[in-house]
């Protein structure tokens, strides 16, 4: 307890429910603020436009599906980054791993010569192991030799980017596309089935809706659930307590690749229904996840909360660049503005003010 | 071939440049016990600083100056989040990264591909020493000030790191912030002025890059050279003097990658140094198998006074 002027702050170690979610909600007005600073810069009432954002957005239907099909690559990945993190693994190469499951489906799809009604599925499998399979490098050098995962996770982004670059120009360059940088359409047994009239890819969105509920299941019920939070919160700890870290590490990043994998399969087969230019297939989503990841604050309902709200905000940044000739890169700029306070508010969730009143009597006994 | 081979080190010691800035920086934030993940926005947003200064006043070395100041600056949100909310260090550095590339690309907008009317002008030749055989044409013709007052900083903190007191200073507080402060050194004001200070040669490293080796703007322009400096970091075991031979090892891999590009499949050769920053890494965790190359040991953990 310390006393700040006519306060009290007192530190409380386990921070209730309503108070994560309230400095949680909190922490997103700052960036709001900036954002509409950054709007009247730009000559745009801020205002004027976000009322435009909640008409064409909130309030229509077409809105809602652009920012559920957006927000299925970010409950994806967002679930297994949040497993991830639990144990300490950084796995910043959701990006790339999202890459590999697109490159593992188109490569499926356009040429293993599996039967229709097995084509999706092999695709999906094949996904979460191109996925997995990337994230495992980083995973066993972490594990074997220390090596730093946050670097060797970022790095492998870059390369896979320049593979999908290499497999677009070259061997698996489209016939059709007339030396663009796309492979040929996908076969339609390959294309995932849409709800009518919209773009969501609805098997991915299911996949993803029960991947956080079986996230939640291994975290809070399992015995790896539990081994991998002791690795996270003290990796002696855990050591002491004989919990083999090579598994724990391993498995996680099979988790958290995998899901990224899957991901990339529903932009490869659901959305684009080819391989494109890496950066029109990820999208910043595998950076995104991560914030959506930290936003969720480890619960559930939280990650789909956090995934649909940046869903919103891509659609947002659509409709910005659209009606009003805002650049997308303001997508990156809200990310990272909202990483920043999301990081910056967590120290509030730890310490409580009592004011006035409380203070006073406090002294008085 | 030597002529080739010249030219190939003559380029590897432009490329060597930013990295050396950016992991100089951070060596001394690791150092101070406070891990910087935003190296890369910070360069980029030096960068777009520097390029934007050197558009308008026409003065490229001011344009070098606002950009190291712009580095320094982003640091200070960094080191303000990691030291005084001791908010996470990983995150808050990449939530930096983001933050710096979206604000720079988003900046730099309209800009692309302008070339600056008037970059800074390497150096054509030092009188005397580019006589020297094969080294005198490498090192001391064609350079840019930066690039030997990079070398020559390198020595400097080298000595300042490990042969003064300030040196002893900043290691303790990453090795033992407690007893630091038990010794009545400021372990936060240590900590933030490492942190600056590595902002400070990251965005001379972005200035660098758009003012003197690509007077022009290109989105994305550090092409992960910040994320390569946390590498070297390690690589050079945290020592600046190490830095040196490091940031001039990925320098030659860049260059090898255009110097080869008629032979090899482009985007492969656009991998290397992607792949050899993790075999890098690799390489370094199988010689820690046998020795501690020790990270300063409170590196990472946020310092609070109980």
């Amino acid at each position: 307890m310390k006393r700040w002027g006519p306060a009290i702050v007192e530190k409380t170690s386990t921070p209730s429910r309503a108070r994560v979610l309230l400095v949680s909600i909190f922490s997103l007005v700052p960036p709001l603020l900036i954002m509409a600073f950054i709007f009247w810069v730009y000559g745009m009432n801020p205002w004027h436009t976000y009322a435009v954002i909640f008409r064409n957005i909130v309030a229509t239907s077409w809105g809602w599906t652009e920012i559920t099909r957006r927000a299925i690559p970010l409950l994806l990945c967002g679930v297994g980054l949040v497993i991830a993190f639990r144990a300490q693994f950084w796995n910043i190469g959701a990006e790339g791993q999202l890459l590999a499951g697109a490159v593992a489906a188109a490569g499926v799809a356009l040429f293993s010569r599996i039967p229709a009604p097995w084509l999706i599925p092999a695709m999906f499998a094949a996904g979460f192991l191109a996925g997995a399979l990337v994230a495992i490098g980083p995973a066993l050098l972490k594990a074997i030799l220390g090596v730093n995962d946050i670097i060797s996770t970022l790095m492998l982004n870059y390369i896979l980017a320049y593979i999908v670059d290499w497999l677009i120009h070259g061997p698996w360059r489209g016939a059709s596309m007339r030396g663009f940088g796309y492979t040929d359409m996908l076969p339609e047994a390959a294309w995932l089935p849409l709800i009518p009239g919209t773009r969501i890819h609805w098997v991915t969105l299911v996949i993803g809706v029960v991947g956080v509920m079986a996230a939640s299941l291994i975290l809070n019920r399992t015995c790896f659930g539990y081994e991998l939070q002791v690795v996270g919160r003290s990796r002696e700890a855990a050591r002491y307590a004989g919990i083999n870290f090579l598994k724990i590490t391993l498995g996680v990043a099979v988790l958290s690749g995998g899901l990224a994998g899957v991901a990339g399969v529903g932009e490869a087969a659901g959305i684009h229904f080819r391989l494109t230019p890496p950066q029109d297939i990820s999208m910043g989503y595998g950076f995104t996840a991560i914030i959506v990841a930290w936003l969720a604050r480890g619960s559930p309902v939280g990650i789909l909360l956090s995934a649909f709200f940046f869903g919103l905000i891509y659609t947002v940044g659509d409709l910005l660049k659209a009606a009003m000739g805002m650049p997308f890169e303001i997508v990156d700029l809200f990310r990272g503005l909202v990483l920043f306070f999301v990081v910056g508010s967590e120290i509030m969730m730890y310490y409580r003010i009592h004011w006035g009143q409380i203070a006073k009597e406090e002294q008085r006994g | 071939m030597t002529d080739l081979l010249e030219k190939v080190l003559s380029r590897a010691l432009v490329y060597s440049t930013p990295l050396l800035w950016g992991t100089l920086g951070e060596i001394y934030a690791e150092r101070s016990g406070v891990m910087n993940l935003g190296v890369e926005g910070m360069m980029m947003i030096g960068a777009f600083a520097g390029f934007a200064v050197a558009h308008i006043t026409g003065d490229p070395g001011l344009g070098v100056l606002v950009a190291a100041a712009a580095g320094g600056l982003t640091a200070f949100i960094h080191a303000f989040l990691t030291i005084t909310m001791r908010a996470n260090q990983v995150v808050s550095g990449l939530a930096l990264g983001m933050f710096g590339l979206g604000l720079a690309n988003l900046l730099g907008r309209g800009w692309e591909g302008y070339s600056l009317r008037c970059p800074l002008p390497n150096i054509p030749s030092i009188p005397g020493l580019s006589n020297i055989p094969i080294i005198g044409s490498i090192v001391f013709q064609d350079q840019s000030i930066i690039t030997y007052i990079g070398i020559l900083l390198a020595v400097l903190l080298w000595l300042l790191l490990y042969k003064t007191k300030l040196g002893l200073i900043i290691r303790s507080v990453g090795e033992s912030p407690d007893c630091a402060d038990a010794l009545g050194i400021n372990v936060f004001l240590v900590r933030y002025l490492c942190v600056i200070w590595g902002g400070i040669l990251a965005g001379v490293a972005g200035g660098f890059l758009s003012v003197v080796y690509r007077p022009a703007w290109t989105p994305g322009m550090s092409a992960g050279m910040g994320w390569i400096a946390l590498a070297l970091t390690i690589f050079a075991a945290w020592n600046p003097l190490n830095a040196i031979g490091g940031a001039l090892f990925f320098g030659t891999l860049f260059c090898l990658a255009y110097a080869l590009q008629p032979r090899m499949t482009p985007e492969f050769l656009k991998m290397i140094p992607y792949a050899s920053t993790i075999l890098v890494l690799t390489i370094v965790g199988f010689g820690k198998l046998k020795e501690r190359l020790g990270a300063p040991r409170a590196l990472g953990v946020p310092y609070k006074r109980e």
